[in-house]
């Protein structure tokens, strides 16, 4: 976007009354300009209430520590007694996964995924997927401009699940169709235009992983994610919609984040080549320049709570039963405990503390995987000594929820 | 100043002076320490500084807290003795305590 736009938008994002200042709509991340609007809340109103927008009444906290302390009170406010998106869902509408329950249950469910994810397996998946990695890089197209998302990013990931799941690798890109089913709000017009489609859909990858549990019941116990939720206690009664829920859960979890955070690094380095100069001198910088991606990035740019008691927080009287979007989005983007926060800097002091994964109990239980697969890119790219150029404005994906980017148009030179 | 010894995981050693209030996560993190990170910066929400006290040292180091007790549930590889370094605050009486890390944080 060119400066004079940049103004206006700057400009509209201050002159908005501020009680009809509303974030959630979904264009302004589409074209890149939530961040006025959020820095004017941050400054303003941290803790600020719409009271009419298309999802309805909701509070958003906006600064990093409100933030925190919202996630870490799962007391007060919960993640089960309605959606854990700023949109509402009918009890029937919603798949039942530990990302939306309170404890005890959470807690049981959550504890069975853990280990697969724990540092010591991840250490075990590490050849494989760099091994997956430089096969793709090897692969692709040279003097001859290419979408990365489609090419790298999407799948990247992909194999990754593929692999976490032990599902059939040439069927891997149902995967991709099903995470992106399940995120789809329907639509008049589109390929998923009512919620009956989607359900069938869906009961279509419930029927396939049916199939794989199955088989892997019945055979000893191994370190594949169906296999550990077959023979754990904790999920091995799980009813079938419950069963959805949590391969949704990993489906979603572990594609639409990571694939973004892949496509957000090639974009946030050509647009700061003093940053990519630094990482390309200095490879033992990838860890921390993996970390302000993601930072940079925030992959989901909300998680919304349900007041149960009436509450105060930022001074506000926040009600039993309301609505409260934590929009990470924005506390990655806190000056008070984020310096130059609005700048991409890989060698930050504190690259590690950011928001996007979220904190307390529902932290992110993927974040050692996502970022052992973003730095294996990195380093496998480097020692190719890759010459990346992004060619063209990215596309955005239109969501409040997942930020990311539909294309980004690269050319690597011979 | 009192002092604290890190083990790694591979058994490398750490010995560091740590001024009294300052949490062990604290400590490594300022200095380097490897295998550490303290993700949420010490306020109780993440468990990426879990640690192993050395038996000895247990009474002295106190009891967990409720929060902390939740967190160290979704850990890796507890143990009865694991603690969160941020929760646990230098003092005179802990001169000498020696923590263990696990393989990883997370
Ligand atoms: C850069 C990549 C990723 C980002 C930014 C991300 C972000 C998040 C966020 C914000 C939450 C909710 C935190 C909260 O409510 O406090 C979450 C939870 C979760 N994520 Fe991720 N995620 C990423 C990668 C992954 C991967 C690779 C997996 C697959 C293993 C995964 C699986 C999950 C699961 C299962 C939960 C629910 C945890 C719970 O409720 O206890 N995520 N993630």
């Amino acid at each position: 976007m060119n400066n004079i736009s940049l103004e206006r938008v700057r400009d509209d994002a201050y002159a908005i009354p501020l009680d009809r200042l509303d974030v959630s709509e979904a264009s302004r991340f589409q074209n890149d300009t939530i961040w006025p609007y959020f820095e004017r809340l941050r400054k303003e109103d941290p803790v600020h209430y719409c009271n009419d927008s298309l999802f309805g009444p909701y509070w958003s906290v906006t600064k990093y520590r409100d933030i925190m302390a919202v996630d870490t009170n799962h007391k007060v406010f919960s993640s089960e007694v309605s959606n854990i998106t700023i949109i509402d869902r009918t009890e029937e509408e919603r798949n039942p996964m530990f990302i939306a329950m309170d404890p005890p249950k959470h807690d049981e469910q959550r504890k069975t995924v853990s280990p697969i994810v724990a540092p010591g397996n991840l250490a075990k998946l590490e050849g494989l997927i760099r091994s997956r990695v430089s096969a793709i890089l090897d692969g692709l197209p040279r003097n001859e401009t290419f979408n990365w998302v489609d090419k790298v990013s999407i799948e990247l990931t992909t194999q990754m699940l593929a692999t976490l799941f032990d599902f059939p690798f040439e069927d891997r890109r149902l995967l991709t169709y099903w995470s992106d089913v399940a995120t789809t709000i329907p639509q008049a017009g589109q390929e998923i235009d009512s919620w009956e489609k989607r359900a069938s859909i869906l009961s279509e990858c419930l029927a396939y992983f049916t199939r794989l549990w199955n088989e892997r019941i019945s055979a000893e116990p191994r370190s594949d994610l169906i296999s550990m939720m077959a023979h754990s206690p904790a999920t091995r009664n799980m009813a079938p919609r419950e069963f959805l829920g949590n391969l949704i859960l990993l489906i979603v979890g572990g594609n639409d984040t990571t694939r973004n955070s892949i496509s957000g690094g090639v974009w946030f380095m050509n647009q700061n080549p003093d940053q990519m100069r630094k990482v390309r001198g200095n490879p033992a910088l990838v860890p921390s320049a993996v970390s302000e991606i993601i930072r940079y990035q925030t992959p989901l740019s909300h998680m919304r709570r349900n007041a149960l008691v009436d509450t105060n927080l930022g001074n506000k009287e926040i009600k039993a039963g309301d609505k409260v979007i934590m929009w990470y989005i924005s506390g990655n983007r806190d000056d008070e405990v984020i310096e130059n926060a609005d700048s991409f800097i890989i060698d930050r002091k504190n690259p590690r503390q950011h928001i996007s994964f979220g904190f307390g109990i529902h932290r992110c239980v993927g974040n050692r995987l996502a970022e052992m697969q973003i730095r294996i890119l990195w380093e496998e790219m480097l020692s190719r000594r890759f010459d990346i150029n992004v060619v063209g404005e990215p596309e955005r994906v239109s969501s409040n929820f997942v930020h990311g980017y539909s294309a980004l148009p690269v050319r690597i030179a011979a | 100043m009192p002092t604290v010894k890190f083990l790694e995981f591979d058994g490398s050693e750490h010995k560091i002076e740590v001024s009294v209030g300052t949490s062990v996560m604290r400590a490594a993190v300022d200095n380097g320490v490897p295998g550490i990170d303290g993700d949420c910066d010490g306020q109780c929400a993440c468990a990426t500084c879990h640690v192993f006290v050395d038996s000895a040292w247990l009474p002295q180091t106190g009891e967990r807290t409720p929060t902390e007790e939740e967190l160290l549930g979704f850990a890796s590889a507890t143990e009865p003795n694991s603690r969160l370094a941020c929760q646990i605050k230098m003092t005179n009486a802990l001169d000498g305590l020696v923590v263990r890390m696990p393989a990883g944080q997370h």
